[in-house]
Protein backbone atom coordinates (compact mmCIF):
# COMPACT_ATOMS: atom_id res chain seq x y z
CA UNK A 1 0.00 0.00 0.00
CA UNK A 2 1.36 3.43 -0.99
CA UNK A 3 1.91 5.97 1.75
CA UNK A 4 1.68 9.74 1.70
CA UNK A 5 2.48 12.52 4.15
CA UNK A 6 0.20 15.56 3.94
CA UNK A 7 1.56 18.64 5.65
CA UNK A 8 -1.15 20.98 6.94
CA UNK A 9 -4.62 20.01 8.19
CA UNK A 10 -6.62 22.88 6.76
CA UNK A 11 -9.41 22.41 4.22
CA UNK A 12 -6.82 21.45 1.55
CA UNK A 13 -5.01 18.83 3.61
CA UNK A 14 -8.20 17.27 4.98
CA UNK A 15 -9.99 17.09 1.61
CA UNK A 16 -6.98 15.48 -0.09
CA UNK A 17 -6.46 13.10 2.86
CA UNK A 18 -10.08 12.00 2.70
CA UNK A 19 -10.00 11.29 -1.06
CA UNK A 20 -6.66 9.44 -0.91
CA UNK A 21 -7.65 7.37 2.15
CA UNK A 22 -10.82 6.23 0.39
CA UNK A 23 -8.64 5.09 -2.50
CA UNK A 24 -6.68 2.89 -0.09
CA UNK A 25 -3.59 4.98 0.51
CA UNK A 26 -2.02 5.27 3.96
CA UNK A 27 -2.21 8.93 4.92
CA UNK A 28 -0.26 10.69 7.66
CA UNK A 29 -1.64 14.20 8.19
CA UNK A 30 0.56 16.69 10.06
CA UNK A 31 -0.79 19.81 11.79
CA UNK A 32 1.38 22.27 13.69
CA UNK A 33 -1.42 23.54 15.96
CA UNK A 34 -3.43 21.58 18.48
CA UNK A 35 -6.42 20.97 16.20
CA UNK A 36 -7.17 21.05 12.46
CA UNK A 37 -8.94 23.87 10.53
CA UNK A 38 -7.56 26.68 12.71
CA UNK A 39 -8.07 29.34 10.02
CA UNK A 40 -11.78 28.59 9.59
CA UNK A 41 -12.56 28.01 13.26
CA UNK A 42 -13.39 31.64 14.08
CA UNK A 43 -15.10 32.53 10.83
CA UNK A 44 -18.81 33.33 10.88
CA UNK A 45 -20.17 32.63 7.41
CA UNK A 46 -18.54 31.72 4.14
CA UNK A 47 -19.29 33.48 0.85
CA UNK A 48 -21.07 33.27 -1.50
CA UNK A 49 -23.95 31.35 0.12
CA UNK A 50 -23.45 32.43 3.76
CA UNK A 51 -22.86 28.84 4.86
CA UNK A 52 -22.14 28.72 8.59
CA UNK A 53 -18.40 28.13 9.00
CA UNK A 54 -19.09 25.94 12.04
CA UNK A 55 -21.07 23.51 9.86
CA UNK A 56 -18.25 23.32 7.32
CA UNK A 57 -15.73 22.61 10.10
CA UNK A 58 -17.95 19.85 11.47
CA UNK A 59 -18.41 18.22 8.05
CA UNK A 60 -14.69 18.46 7.27
CA UNK A 61 -13.75 16.95 10.62
CA UNK A 62 -16.00 13.97 9.81
CA UNK A 63 -13.89 13.34 6.71
CA UNK A 64 -10.98 12.55 9.01
CA UNK A 65 -12.80 9.50 10.44
CA UNK A 66 -11.10 6.97 8.20
CA UNK A 67 -8.85 4.19 9.44
CA UNK A 68 -6.27 4.98 6.74
CA UNK A 69 -5.74 8.51 8.11
CA UNK A 70 -3.45 9.23 11.07
CA UNK A 71 -3.66 12.82 12.30
CA UNK A 72 -0.57 14.21 14.06
CA UNK A 73 -1.57 17.38 15.91
CA UNK A 74 1.06 19.67 17.49
CA UNK A 75 3.60 18.46 14.95
CA UNK A 76 5.40 21.18 13.05
CA UNK A 77 7.32 19.89 10.06
CA UNK A 78 10.47 21.98 9.63
CA UNK A 79 12.51 20.08 7.06
CA UNK A 80 12.24 17.44 4.37
CA UNK A 81 14.63 15.54 2.14
CA UNK A 82 14.73 12.68 -0.36
CA UNK A 83 15.04 9.16 1.03
CA UNK A 84 15.40 6.56 -1.73
CA UNK A 85 12.38 6.95 -4.01
CA UNK A 86 10.36 8.63 -1.32
CA UNK A 87 10.62 11.41 1.26
CA UNK A 88 11.76 11.84 4.82
CA UNK A 89 10.16 14.68 6.74
CA UNK A 90 11.38 15.96 10.08
CA UNK A 91 9.42 17.78 12.77
CA UNK A 92 10.59 20.49 15.17
CA UNK A 93 11.38 17.90 17.87
CA UNK A 94 13.67 16.00 15.50
CA UNK A 95 11.36 13.04 14.85
CA UNK A 96 11.48 11.68 11.29
CA UNK A 97 8.60 10.25 9.24
CA UNK A 98 8.96 8.33 5.98
CA UNK A 99 6.50 8.07 3.09
CA UNK A 100 6.40 7.39 -0.67
CA UNK A 101 5.16 10.87 -1.49
CA UNK A 102 4.44 14.24 0.13
CA UNK A 103 1.63 16.73 -0.41
CA UNK A 104 2.27 20.30 0.73
CA UNK A 105 -0.90 21.94 2.06
CA UNK A 106 0.76 24.43 4.36
CA UNK A 107 -1.46 27.33 3.38
CA UNK A 108 -1.26 31.05 4.02
CA UNK A 109 -0.92 33.45 6.88
CA UNK A 110 -2.83 36.75 7.13
CA UNK A 111 -0.85 39.92 6.42
CA UNK A 112 0.36 41.53 9.63
CA UNK A 113 -1.48 44.88 9.68
CA UNK A 114 1.07 46.39 12.09
CA UNK A 115 3.32 46.76 9.06
CA UNK A 116 1.04 49.48 7.67
CA UNK A 117 1.75 51.82 10.54
CA UNK A 118 -0.05 54.77 8.93
CA UNK A 119 -3.35 52.89 9.28
CA UNK A 120 -2.97 52.79 13.05
CA UNK A 121 -3.49 49.10 13.71
CA UNK A 122 -2.32 48.26 17.24
CA UNK A 123 -2.20 52.00 18.01
CA UNK A 124 -5.88 53.03 17.96
CA UNK A 125 -8.47 50.68 19.42
CA UNK A 126 -10.99 51.41 16.66
CA UNK A 127 -8.76 49.91 13.96
CA UNK A 128 -9.32 46.17 13.53
CA UNK A 129 -8.47 43.55 10.91
CA UNK A 130 -10.98 41.64 8.82
CA UNK A 131 -10.25 38.54 10.93
CA UNK A 132 -11.20 40.37 14.12
CA UNK A 133 -14.34 41.70 12.43
CA UNK A 134 -15.24 38.16 11.40
CA UNK A 135 -14.91 37.06 15.02
CA UNK A 136 -17.10 39.94 16.22
CA UNK A 137 -19.74 38.92 13.67
CA UNK A 138 -19.50 35.26 14.63
CA UNK A 139 -20.00 35.93 18.34
CA UNK A 140 -22.59 38.65 17.73
CA UNK A 141 -20.54 41.29 19.48
CA UNK A 142 -19.72 44.12 17.07
CA UNK A 143 -18.42 46.95 19.25
CA UNK A 144 -16.11 49.94 18.93
CA UNK A 145 -13.05 50.58 21.12
CA UNK A 146 -15.28 51.73 24.00
CA UNK A 147 -17.40 48.59 23.88
CA UNK A 148 -20.39 50.44 22.39
CA UNK A 149 -22.42 49.70 19.28
CA UNK A 150 -20.81 51.49 16.32
CA UNK A 151 -22.72 54.09 14.30
CA UNK A 152 -20.38 54.03 11.32
CA UNK A 153 -17.96 51.38 10.06
CA UNK A 154 -15.45 51.80 7.22
CA UNK A 155 -13.77 48.91 5.42
CA UNK A 156 -10.48 49.40 3.59
CA UNK A 157 -9.48 47.00 0.81
CA UNK A 158 -6.00 45.93 -0.32
CA UNK A 159 -4.19 46.13 3.04
CA UNK A 160 -0.93 44.32 2.29
CA UNK A 161 -2.04 43.43 -1.24
CA UNK A 162 -1.30 45.25 -4.51
CA UNK A 163 1.09 47.33 -2.46
CA UNK A 164 4.73 47.81 -3.30
CA UNK A 165 5.38 49.26 0.16
CA UNK A 166 4.44 45.91 1.70
CA UNK A 167 6.46 44.04 -0.90
CA UNK A 168 3.33 42.33 -2.23
CA UNK A 169 2.42 43.20 -5.80
CA UNK A 170 -0.23 40.53 -6.10
CA UNK A 171 -3.98 40.62 -5.42
CA UNK A 172 -5.14 38.46 -2.49
CA UNK A 173 -8.33 37.68 -4.37
CA UNK A 174 -10.76 37.05 -1.49
CA UNK A 175 -10.75 40.38 0.37
CA UNK A 176 -13.09 42.26 -2.01
CA UNK A 177 -15.94 39.82 -1.61
CA UNK A 178 -15.16 39.30 2.08
CA UNK A 179 -15.70 43.03 2.73
CA UNK A 180 -19.02 42.91 0.86
CA UNK A 181 -20.02 39.84 2.87
CA UNK A 182 -18.97 41.38 6.19
CA UNK A 183 -20.79 44.64 5.39
CA UNK A 184 -23.98 42.65 4.73
CA UNK A 185 -23.56 40.70 7.98
CA UNK A 186 -22.87 43.94 9.83
CA UNK A 187 -26.08 45.50 8.50
CA UNK A 188 -28.04 42.36 9.36
CA UNK A 189 -26.91 42.58 12.97
CA UNK A 190 -26.97 46.37 13.27
CA UNK A 191 -29.36 47.79 10.63
CA UNK A 192 -28.79 51.42 11.66
CA UNK A 193 -25.04 51.41 11.17
CA UNK A 194 -23.54 53.29 8.18
CA UNK A 195 -21.19 51.06 6.22
CA UNK A 196 -18.59 52.40 3.79
CA UNK A 197 -16.23 50.32 1.68
CA UNK A 198 -13.09 52.05 0.37
CA UNK A 199 -11.87 50.20 -2.72
CA UNK A 200 -9.38 50.48 -5.56
CA UNK A 201 -11.20 48.05 -7.88
CA UNK A 202 -13.95 45.72 -6.77
CA UNK A 203 -12.96 42.32 -8.11
CA UNK A 204 -16.13 40.28 -8.02
CA UNK A 205 -14.67 37.30 -9.86
CA UNK A 206 -16.72 34.39 -8.54
CA UNK A 207 -20.20 33.09 -9.13
CA UNK A 208 -22.79 35.20 -7.25
CA UNK A 209 -20.18 37.74 -6.08
CA UNK A 210 -21.46 40.53 -8.33
CA UNK A 211 -25.00 39.73 -7.18
CA UNK A 212 -23.85 39.99 -3.55
CA UNK A 213 -22.30 43.39 -4.32
CA UNK A 214 -25.58 44.54 -5.86
CA UNK A 215 -27.57 43.11 -2.95
CA UNK A 216 -25.35 45.02 -0.50
CA UNK A 217 -26.32 48.24 -2.33
CA UNK A 218 -30.00 47.42 -2.80
CA UNK A 219 -31.01 45.69 0.43
CA UNK A 220 -28.45 47.03 2.87
CA UNK A 221 -27.47 50.48 1.58
CA UNK A 222 -23.73 49.80 1.82
CA UNK A 223 -21.86 52.77 0.29
CA UNK A 224 -18.76 52.46 -1.86
CA UNK A 225 -16.01 55.05 -2.17
CA UNK A 226 -13.21 54.59 -4.70
CA UNK A 227 -9.96 55.62 -3.07
CA UNK A 228 -7.24 54.31 -0.80
CA UNK A 229 -7.18 55.53 2.79
CA UNK A 230 -3.81 57.20 3.28
CA UNK A 231 -3.85 57.57 7.05
CA UNK A 232 -5.90 56.98 10.14
CA UNK A 233 -5.62 58.88 13.39
CA UNK A 234 -7.33 58.54 16.73
CA UNK A 235 -9.84 61.12 18.01
CA UNK A 236 -10.11 62.15 21.65
CA UNK A 237 -13.39 60.24 21.99
CA UNK A 238 -11.91 56.91 20.93
CA UNK A 239 -12.99 56.98 17.29
CA UNK A 240 -10.85 56.97 14.15
CA UNK A 241 -10.49 59.76 11.63
CA UNK A 242 -9.53 58.67 8.15
CA UNK A 243 -8.27 60.53 5.11
CA UNK A 244 -8.62 59.41 1.54
CA UNK A 245 -9.30 60.77 -1.90
CA UNK A 246 -12.73 60.28 -3.35
CA UNK A 247 -11.30 59.59 -6.78
CA UNK A 248 -14.67 59.79 -8.53
CA UNK A 249 -15.06 63.34 -7.22
CA UNK A 250 -11.39 64.24 -7.52
CA UNK A 251 -11.49 65.65 -3.99
CA UNK A 252 -9.81 64.71 -0.72
CA UNK A 253 -12.15 63.55 2.02
CA UNK A 254 -12.15 63.02 5.75
CA UNK A 255 -14.48 60.91 7.81
CA UNK A 256 -14.76 59.95 11.46
CA UNK A 257 -15.70 56.35 12.00
CA UNK A 258 -16.20 54.05 15.01
CA UNK A 259 -14.46 51.11 13.41
CA UNK A 260 -11.94 50.93 10.60
CA UNK A 261 -11.73 47.37 9.29
CA UNK A 262 -8.51 46.55 7.43
CA UNK A 263 -9.08 43.84 4.81
CA UNK A 264 -5.75 42.07 5.25
CA UNK A 265 -4.35 40.03 2.40
CA UNK A 266 -2.76 36.59 2.29
CA UNK A 267 0.93 35.83 2.52
CA UNK A 268 2.76 32.51 2.34
CA UNK A 269 2.72 30.90 5.79
CA UNK A 270 5.94 30.22 7.69
CA UNK A 271 5.57 26.51 6.89
CA UNK A 272 5.05 27.23 3.19
CA UNK A 273 8.15 29.44 3.04
CA UNK A 274 10.34 27.07 4.99
CA UNK A 275 9.35 23.80 3.25
CA UNK A 276 9.15 25.12 -0.30
CA UNK A 277 12.67 26.44 0.18
CA UNK A 278 13.86 23.15 1.69
CA UNK A 279 12.73 21.16 -1.35
CA UNK A 280 13.58 23.71 -4.02
CA UNK A 281 10.10 24.74 -5.18
CA UNK A 282 10.03 28.25 -3.70
CA UNK A 283 8.23 30.62 -6.07
CA UNK A 284 7.21 34.29 -5.97
CA UNK A 285 6.65 35.95 -2.58
CA UNK A 286 7.53 32.74 -0.71
CA UNK A 287 4.60 30.75 -2.12
CA UNK A 288 5.20 27.21 -3.43
CA UNK A 289 5.67 26.93 -7.18
CA UNK A 290 3.70 24.33 -9.14
CA UNK A 291 5.13 22.63 -12.24
CA UNK A 292 2.74 24.25 -14.72
CA UNK A 293 -0.21 26.59 -14.18
CA UNK A 294 -2.37 24.79 -16.77
CA UNK A 295 -1.50 21.12 -16.94
CA UNK A 296 0.48 20.46 -13.77
CA UNK A 297 -0.80 22.83 -11.14
CA UNK A 298 -0.68 20.22 -8.38
CA UNK A 299 2.65 18.75 -9.50
CA UNK A 300 6.11 20.19 -8.82
CA UNK A 301 9.53 19.86 -10.42
CA UNK A 302 10.34 17.34 -7.67
CA UNK A 303 9.30 13.74 -8.16
CA UNK A 304 6.53 12.62 -5.77
CA UNK A 305 6.12 16.05 -4.26
CA UNK A 306 2.71 17.66 -4.78
CA UNK A 307 1.17 21.01 -3.82
CA UNK A 308 -2.40 22.12 -3.23
CA UNK A 309 -4.39 25.01 -1.79
CA UNK A 310 -3.28 28.43 -0.66
CA UNK A 311 0.39 27.48 -0.24
CA UNK A 312 0.55 28.18 -4.01
CA UNK A 313 -1.29 31.51 -4.14
CA UNK A 314 -4.22 33.25 -2.46
CA UNK A 315 -7.34 31.12 -2.87
CA UNK A 316 -10.88 31.02 -1.50
CA UNK A 317 -11.99 28.08 0.67
CA UNK A 318 -14.17 26.52 -2.03
CA UNK A 319 -11.35 26.80 -4.57
CA UNK A 320 -8.96 25.25 -2.05
CA UNK A 321 -11.24 22.24 -1.58
CA UNK A 322 -11.56 21.73 -5.35
CA UNK A 323 -7.81 22.11 -5.75
CA UNK A 324 -7.20 19.48 -3.06
CA UNK A 325 -9.39 17.02 -4.95
CA UNK A 326 -7.49 17.84 -8.14
CA UNK A 327 -4.22 17.13 -6.30
CA UNK A 328 -5.60 13.82 -5.02
CA UNK A 329 -6.44 12.76 -8.59
CA UNK A 330 -2.96 13.80 -9.78
CA UNK A 331 -1.42 11.70 -6.98
CA UNK A 332 -3.58 8.64 -7.76
CA UNK A 333 -2.64 8.94 -11.46
CA UNK A 334 1.05 9.20 -10.69
CA UNK A 335 1.41 6.59 -7.94
CA UNK B 1 -8.60 95.24 3.43
CA UNK B 2 -7.65 93.45 0.24
CA UNK B 3 -4.39 95.30 -0.22
CA UNK B 4 -2.21 92.27 0.34
CA UNK B 5 -3.41 90.45 -2.76
CA UNK B 6 -4.42 87.23 -1.06
CA UNK B 7 -7.57 85.85 0.55
CA UNK B 8 -8.48 82.92 2.75
CA UNK B 9 -9.24 79.82 0.69
CA UNK B 10 -12.27 77.70 1.41
CA UNK B 11 -11.44 74.09 2.30
CA UNK B 12 -11.96 71.68 -0.56
CA UNK B 13 -12.00 68.55 1.56
CA UNK B 14 -15.21 66.52 1.61
CA UNK B 15 -16.24 66.21 5.23
CA UNK B 16 -18.42 63.15 5.73
CA UNK B 17 -19.09 64.13 9.34
CA UNK B 18 -20.89 67.35 8.46
CA UNK B 19 -22.72 66.39 5.29
CA UNK B 20 -26.30 67.55 4.91
CA UNK B 21 -27.76 64.56 3.13
CA UNK B 22 -31.52 65.26 3.27
CA UNK B 23 -31.68 65.89 -0.49
CA UNK B 24 -29.64 62.76 -1.14
CA UNK B 25 -32.01 60.64 0.93
CA UNK B 26 -34.97 62.20 -0.89
CA UNK B 27 -33.36 61.46 -4.25
CA UNK B 28 -32.76 57.82 -3.30
CA UNK B 29 -36.38 57.58 -2.29
CA UNK B 30 -37.54 58.99 -5.65
CA UNK B 31 -35.01 57.09 -7.77
CA UNK B 32 -34.19 53.93 -5.81
CA UNK B 33 -32.27 52.46 -8.74
CA UNK B 34 -29.52 55.03 -8.13
CA UNK B 35 -28.29 52.81 -5.30
CA UNK B 36 -26.92 50.49 -7.97
CA UNK B 37 -24.58 53.05 -9.56
CA UNK B 38 -21.01 51.78 -9.78
CA UNK B 39 -19.54 55.02 -11.12
CA UNK B 40 -18.47 53.49 -14.44
CA UNK B 41 -19.10 56.65 -16.49
CA UNK B 42 -21.08 54.90 -19.20
CA UNK B 43 -23.72 57.65 -18.91
CA UNK B 44 -21.14 60.36 -19.64
CA UNK B 45 -19.64 58.39 -22.51
CA UNK B 46 -23.03 58.05 -24.22
CA UNK B 47 -24.16 61.61 -23.44
CA UNK B 48 -25.20 63.82 -26.40
CA UNK B 49 -24.34 67.01 -24.52
CA UNK B 50 -20.96 65.80 -23.24
CA UNK B 51 -19.51 65.72 -26.74
CA UNK B 52 -19.97 69.48 -27.17
CA UNK B 53 -19.91 70.98 -23.67
CA UNK B 54 -18.19 70.21 -20.38
CA UNK B 55 -21.40 68.65 -19.12
CA UNK B 56 -20.47 65.48 -17.19
CA UNK B 57 -23.48 63.66 -15.79
CA UNK B 58 -21.38 61.08 -13.91
CA UNK B 59 -19.58 63.86 -12.07
CA UNK B 60 -22.85 65.69 -11.40
CA UNK B 61 -24.66 62.77 -9.81
CA UNK B 62 -21.54 61.76 -7.86
CA UNK B 63 -21.34 65.34 -6.52
CA UNK B 64 -25.04 65.30 -5.66
CA UNK B 65 -24.60 62.03 -3.81
CA UNK B 66 -21.80 63.62 -1.76
CA UNK B 67 -24.10 66.59 -1.01
CA UNK B 68 -21.94 68.99 -3.05
CA UNK B 69 -24.79 70.91 -4.69
CA UNK B 70 -23.06 74.16 -5.73
CA UNK B 71 -23.49 74.97 -9.39
CA UNK B 72 -25.22 71.71 -10.23
CA UNK B 73 -28.52 73.36 -11.19
CA UNK B 74 -26.80 75.46 -13.87
CA UNK B 75 -24.91 72.46 -15.23
CA UNK B 76 -28.01 70.27 -15.34
CA UNK B 77 -29.72 72.73 -17.70
CA UNK B 78 -27.47 71.45 -20.49
CA UNK B 79 -29.13 68.04 -20.45
CA UNK B 80 -31.59 67.59 -23.35
CA UNK B 81 -33.21 64.56 -21.74
CA UNK B 82 -32.47 62.42 -24.80
CA UNK B 83 -32.16 59.37 -22.57
CA UNK B 84 -29.11 57.73 -24.16
CA UNK B 85 -27.55 57.40 -20.69
CA UNK B 86 -30.58 55.34 -19.73
CA UNK B 87 -29.91 52.89 -22.57
CA UNK B 88 -26.27 52.23 -21.71
CA UNK B 89 -26.35 52.02 -17.89
CA UNK B 90 -25.11 48.52 -16.96
CA UNK B 91 -26.88 48.61 -13.61
CA UNK B 92 -30.28 49.79 -14.88
CA UNK B 93 -30.21 53.17 -13.14
CA UNK B 94 -33.10 55.35 -14.29
CA UNK B 95 -30.75 58.19 -15.17
CA UNK B 96 -33.33 60.42 -16.88
CA UNK B 97 -35.54 60.30 -13.80
CA UNK B 98 -32.40 60.97 -11.76
CA UNK B 99 -31.70 64.15 -13.74
CA UNK B 100 -35.27 65.43 -13.58
CA UNK B 101 -35.48 64.79 -9.85
CA UNK B 102 -32.08 66.36 -9.16
CA UNK B 103 -33.31 69.49 -10.98
CA UNK B 104 -36.51 69.56 -8.95
CA UNK B 105 -34.73 69.02 -5.64
CA UNK B 106 -32.15 71.71 -6.43
CA UNK B 107 -34.92 74.16 -7.39
CA UNK B 108 -36.81 73.18 -4.22
CA UNK B 109 -39.82 72.14 -6.29
CA UNK B 110 -41.89 69.51 -4.56
CA UNK B 111 -40.62 66.47 -6.49
CA UNK B 112 -43.76 64.40 -6.08
CA UNK B 113 -46.03 66.93 -7.75
CA UNK B 114 -46.33 65.24 -11.11
CA UNK B 115 -45.56 61.67 -10.11
CA UNK B 116 -48.09 58.90 -9.87
CA UNK B 117 -48.04 57.46 -6.39
CA UNK B 118 -45.58 54.58 -6.12
CA UNK B 119 -44.15 55.08 -9.60
CA UNK B 120 -40.50 55.88 -10.20
CA UNK B 121 -40.54 58.56 -12.84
Amino acid sequence: MKSISIIGAGPAGIEAASVLAKQGMTVALFEKSSSPLKNIADKAFLFPNFAAAGDIVELMNKKLLNQNITLHNDTEIVNMQREGNGWKIIDSKGAAYYSDSVLLATGYTPFDAHRKEELGYGIYGGVVTSLEMEKMIRYNKIVNSLGEKPKRVAFLQCVGSRDEKSGNHYCSKVCCVTAVKQAIELKRQLPDVEAYIFYMDLRMWGQHFEEMYRESQQEYGVRYVRGRISEASGTFDGRVQIKAEDTLMGLPLKMTTDLLVLMVGMEASEGTRCLSKACGICGDYGFAQSADPHLGDCLTVQDRLYVCGSCKRPMSINDVINDARAAAVAIIEAE
Amino acid sequence: MNKFGFTISQGRQLNFDEMKTDKVEKLLELVPSYKFCIGCGGCTAACSAAGYTDYNIRKIHTSFFRAQYDGLDEQLKRCMLCGKCLLVCPRGVNTRSLIINMRRLLANVQPNTFVRKGAEQ
